[in-house]
């Protein structure tokens, strides 16, 4: 190999920005529409679902009809590249640890992969110390956020109902789509469970956005994941990330991987150093500010690798947290059939992208054996077939008698085809999604002996589930039983789970919800972050992602994340105004 | 997607056309459907690199695609709604879905020698030779799996695979789908459950629900 050469960009932009998720999206949104030249790093291609098209496609479409691949983890017509591995970038776990890693690479990072759920955290999410004594308290509350989930909600858009709840605040709604069959039979059976049962949440348009020509109404083809190509639904391309490069004062440059941070001699971040991946040409950008928003243990790594004389525990790393309190939800799901949908009339069920309807948590934890409540998201009907449809038939039909015959489990032909269509759209499920305590033990740190191909050191991570976790994984599990069984749904799956396998909780990080590792605070003994998601130690430099979570409540992290980029946005504009930065 | 990939991609179905036009002389109509759809969804570098080296590859011999050419039209075979697995491409599908998913190749490989050294043993020939009298004889020894006798559990357990794979090649085709009467994937209005079948269940949208949620005027 000859000489590496770096290519500085003359270039001094006001702030450069890695990342273009929920956090990097949104800043790079508001920091132009302010008027600020911005550089916006992404560490994958370019992704336009208006171009970049899976939605509308028949299963026969892909080669391997809808099946999953290492490409595209949730299924082959998913909008999001890569997942939990990817080529040429390991990570590593400490033994005996558990953590699985989601990546999105591509622009709009992975909010081309979520369900579009945008839950408002409650006043008491941010208060969770004071309440049980667990964990910390944010260095806000829910009225220093609530200006900003207002505005997010009218500027992106989002369906539900205000329903009044304590904790589950009240917002600017879009009406939500009716119930469908099985959620209307669900709510009936949680309702007689004494669970609540509410329409939905979702960043999607059932109705066009006022003032905003460039988005489409929702069209109802059940398909969010895969991006849509009127932009019915939120997703950072094409939300935030495509106006703000329509303001002129944005420089994206994708498939570029951030090396580390940059700083000077008294410790000020001055850019960003990044290796392009396609011609793997090493590159420095100069900038007023730094923004981190490559995800909550991305951001922790590149603080992590970003050392020198002023920071030799890595960036706004002096309190040492920095990794740590790394957190997801917890997870559990339970799935069967309601013989009474055995043979069901068809008709065009095929609504939003996700559910209809909802569980916000309803219980007090005083009166239960572990803190922190879960929500439960439901699923069910006449879905499009995908790779795996119609698998399993010898453990269904032998067991239910079809049009009136009892048949023999198994077996092939004419037979076989009647029972297939008998069985359609019978199918239901739920899923919990819970709130984990963050632990100063869960964290990633710096592998000492592993680097990706780009030479940059990789993460190790080192996990473990608490009492807590599993106690609420076992309280989902009794739940969803008693919803089966009032609907009258026998179980067809995760209904034996156990101690032996922590009652079905998924291992940590499955939920793609990470936070914490670069927590905010008022104590910069214990916090990396002030609640500006400034860095104590380095003040012209931010993280907007899941990094800065002090903890991720019940609820989707990413419309908190929205709202925390808007409102750390608007006070780097001011600050720089102010020349303070 | 850049015209460069759009033309790797079309360059990349006439290939793979060619190729499995020779591994398998019949249902070229099918080939050309399948081959084309690389082409059709968004592929990012990485991953269309792996589906051309996919469909460049060739996994089941001639023999053994003959047999699973029979086995699936015994599985899903025409009837008064739709036509046979073969009709709808269906060993196409599995000949990619093993390449894909290499765990599927060791049982489907393994199934079908076992499944013709049981012919070669009761009639001294292989699977496909057999008259369809014995080749049903065959199946139904391996088709029932709490009937099934102890020596055929391995049996029991590839014939479960085939029908699986058969099952869902079948019904993600789009004769399947038309069969089985799925109505979405199109630009639509979600105006609530069809009032026959709310009946039907003993269901009603509440006060709440209809204040609440958006209606469309137009009929569904």
């Amino acid at each position: 190999m000859g000489d590496v050469q770096i290519k500085v960009n003359p270039t001094v932009y006001d702030v450069i920005i890695v990342g273009s998720g929920a956090g990097g999206g949104m800043a790079a949104h508001q920091l132009s529409k302010a008027g600020l030249k911005v550089c916006l790093l992404e560490a994958g291609p370019n992704y336009d679902p208006a171009k970049n098209i899976t939605q509308l496609k028949n299963p026969w479409e892909s080669l391997r009809r809808g099946a999953s691949t290492k490409y595209r983890p949730f299924g082959d017509f998913d909008a999001s590249y890569w997942g939990w591995e990817i080529d040429g970038e390991p990570y590593t776990k400490a033994a005996g640890t558990q953590w699985d890693w989601w990546r999105a690479r591509m622009l709009g990072g992975r909010t081309n992969h979520w369900g579009r759920i945008s839950l408002r955290f409650g006043p008491k999410d941010f208060k969770r110390k004071s309440i049980d004594g667990l964990g910390d308290d944010w260095p806000i509350g829910y009225n220093d956020i609530a200006p900003y989930y207002d505005a997010i909600d009218r500027m992106i858009g989002i369906f539900g109902t205000n329903e009044g709840l304590e904790n589950d605040p009240d917002g600017i709604f879009l009406p939500p789509p009716k119930p469908r069959l099985h959620e209307l039979m669900i709510r009936k059976a949680a309702t007689q469970s004494g669970v609540k049962v509410i329409p939905s949440r979702l960043s999607i348009l059932t109705k066009p956005l006022p003032n905003n020509k460039d988005r489409g109404a929702c069209f109802y083809c059940a398909q969010c994941n895969r991006g849509c190509m009127v932009y019915g639904d939120f997703s950072s391309s094409s939300v935030l990330v495509k106006p703000a490069l329509a303001s002129g004062n944005v420089d994206l440059i994708v498939h570029a991987m951030a090396r580390e941070v940059l700083t000077n001699k008294e410790g000020v971040a001055t850019g960003v150093s990044y290796v392009d991946k396609l011609s793997l040409q090493e590159y420095q950008v100069k900038g007023r500010v730094v923004v981190l928003a490559a995800s909550a243990c991305e951001s922790a790594r590149l603080l992590l690798n970003s050392k020198s004389p002023r920071h030799p525990n890595g960036l706004a790393n002096t309190s040492g947290v920095v990794g740590r309190y790394l957190h997801d939800s917890t997870g559990a799901a339970m799935g069967g059939v309601i013989p009474n949908l055995f043979g069901r009339k068809r008709y065009n069920e095929d609504g939003v992208g996700g559910m209809h309807v909802y569980s916000p948590w309803w219980l007090d934890n005083k009166k239960l054996d572990f803190p922190r409540g879960y929500h439960i998201e439901y699923w069910g009907g006449m879905g499009q077939p995908a790779y795996g449809f119609g698998f399993g038939m010898e453990g269904l039909n032998g067991k239910y008698t079809v049009h009136g015959k009892q048949k023999e489990a198994g077996g092939y032909g004419a037979s076989l085809k009647e029972d297939v269509r008998f069985f359609y759209g019978a199918g239901v499920g739920m899923a919990g999604r819970g709130e984990a305590i963050p632990r100063y033990d869960n964290y990633c740190e710096i592998d000492p002996n592993v680097v990706d191909q780009y030479g940059i050191p990789v993460l190790r991570f080192n996990v473990k589930w608490s009492d807590y976790e599993i106690k609420q994984a076992k309280h989902m599990k009794e739940t969803f039983k008693e919803i089966m069984h009032q609907m009258g749904a026998v179980i067809t799956w995760g209904g034996n789970d156990g101690p032996e396998n922590n009652y079905g909780l998924e291992s940590p990080g499955k939920i793609i919800h990470e936070a914490g590792t670069v927590r905010m605070g008022k104590n910069p003994k214990d916090s990396a972050l002030n609640e500006w998601n400034q860095a104590h130690d380095c003040k012209n430099l931010f993280v907007v992602d899941g990094g800065a979570f002090t903890s991720q409540a019940d609820k989707n992290i990413t419309w908190t994340i929205l709202a925390l980029s808007m409102r750390a946005s608007e006070y780097i504009v001011q600050q720089l105004k102010q020349g303070a930065i | 997607m850049k015209r460069r990939d759009s033309l790797k991609a079309i360059a990349l179905g006439a290939i793979s056309t060619g190729l499995l036009v020779e591994a398998c002389a019949p249902k070229k109509k099918e080939e050309k459907a399948n081959a084309g759809s690389a082409a059709k969804i968004d592929r990012f570098a990485e991953e269309a690199a792996n589906d051309e080296r996919l469909q460049k590859e060739t996994f089941f011999t001639a023999h053994e695609m003959a047999t699973i050419t029979v086995l699936v039209d015994i599985i899903i075979p025409k009837d008064e709604v739709s036509g046979s697995a073969t009709e709808a491409g269906v060993p196409d599908f599995i000949e990619f879905i093993v390449k894909d998913m290499p765990y599927h190749q060791t049982p489907m490989r393994g199934g079908l020698r076992w499944l013709d050294q049981q012919c070669l043993r009761k009639y001294e020939k292989a699977f496909v030779d057999c008259t369809a009298q014995q080749q049903t004889e065959m199946i139904d020894a391996i088709a029932y799996p709490a009937k099934a006798a102890p020596d055929m559990k391995q049996g029991v357990s590839f014939f479960n695979l085939m029908r699986n794979l058969t099952v869902t090649g079948f019904y993600t085709s789009e004769m399947g789908v038309k069969d089985l009467g799925y109505m979405g994937n199109k630009p639509n209005q979600w105006n609530g459950v069809p009032k026959d079948v709310l009946d039907q269940y003993g269901l009603t949208y509440t006060e709440k629900d209809l204040k609440d949620c958006i209606s469309f005027n137009s009929p569904e």
